[in-house]
């Protein structure tokens, strides 16, 4: 075991743990209640980045050093996943094919992420 | 080893504020943009703070070493994703709130009218006519 989690820390590691998941369910909160896309966006943004904390946290709270690299992948996944999702929501397509352009030339691109307000699940 | 544990607890502690302090801003106030102040405060002071006090509370370099690392990709990934957000909300015409009338009025729309029951969006401009959200 590289890591010491001795036992002057542990509460202190206790302590963000528990605030860490209260922000996740104030993220959370936010997501259902949110108004547009982009507020759940933010949210799940938010969610993502606390994993990665509650990530380190609780492998340092056990002792296990291999948390730390399950952290590092999650923050690099959730980078690449936001990207992936605001770039759908930009432009209405992953890639650039030659139909997909031609649609998506009209004014009209996107305008389904203001339109879908019903409370549907989106 | 004292000094290294009283350093990591402060950090910690003031870890866990600025995370909560975000997340009560991600909630309560009034629209997109500033919500997205509250989420970069979490993003921000609240990682950086954890992460720095979890470095002082490791034991070996390699762990500081991780920790620095995720530091570092949270650090770089958190304001471009924070800035492709923002900029896809502005491309997609979410405006943001600028008078302090339609910002008092968004917010009462989120006291007594829930936002997020009819999951419509909170006006952003403020409309001619008066308005009476039903209680």
């Amino acid at each position: 075991m590289t890591l010491h989690a001795s036992d002057m820390m542990s509460p202190a590691l206790l302590i963000t743990s528990v605030a860490i998941l209260i922000t996740m369910t104030l993220a959370l909160i936010r997501a259902m209640l949110g108004p547009t896309v982009f507020d759940r966006v933010l949210a799940l943004n938010m969610m993502g980045t606390k994993t990665v904390l509650l990530i380190c946290v609780v492998g340092f709270l056990t002792g296990r050093t291999d948390f730390l690299d399950l952290a590092l992948l999650y923050s690099l996944m959730n980078f690449i996943g936001m990207v992936t999702l605001l770039r759908f929501s930009q432009v209405g397509h992953f890639g650039d094919s030659a139909e997909n352009s031609a649609r998506v030339d009209g004014d009209t691109d996107g305008e389904w992420l203001l339109r879908n307000e019903g409370g549907d699940a989106s | 080893m004292i000094a290294l544990s009283i350093i990591s607890w402060a950090l910690l502690l003031t870890g866990s504020f600025f995370a909560i302090v975000g997340g009560i801003g991600i909630v309560r106030l009034p629209e997109f943009f500033s919500r997205m102040h509250g989420g970069g405060i979490t993003d921000t002071l609240g990682a950086a703070l954890i992460i720095l006090g979890l470095c002082f509370a490791a034991g070996g370099w390699l762990v500081v070493a991780k920790l620095l690392m995720i530091l570092f990709f949270l650090f770089v990934t958190s304001p471009s994703s924070c800035h492709a957000l923002a900029r896809s909300a502005l491309s997609q015409g979410v405006k943001p709130v600028l008078e302090i009338d339609s910002v008092r009025k968004s917010d009462s729309l989120l006291k007594n009218d829930s936002v997020g029951k009819h999951g419509s969006l909170p006006e952003v401009v403020p409309v001619s006519g008066s308005e009476s959200p039903n209680d």
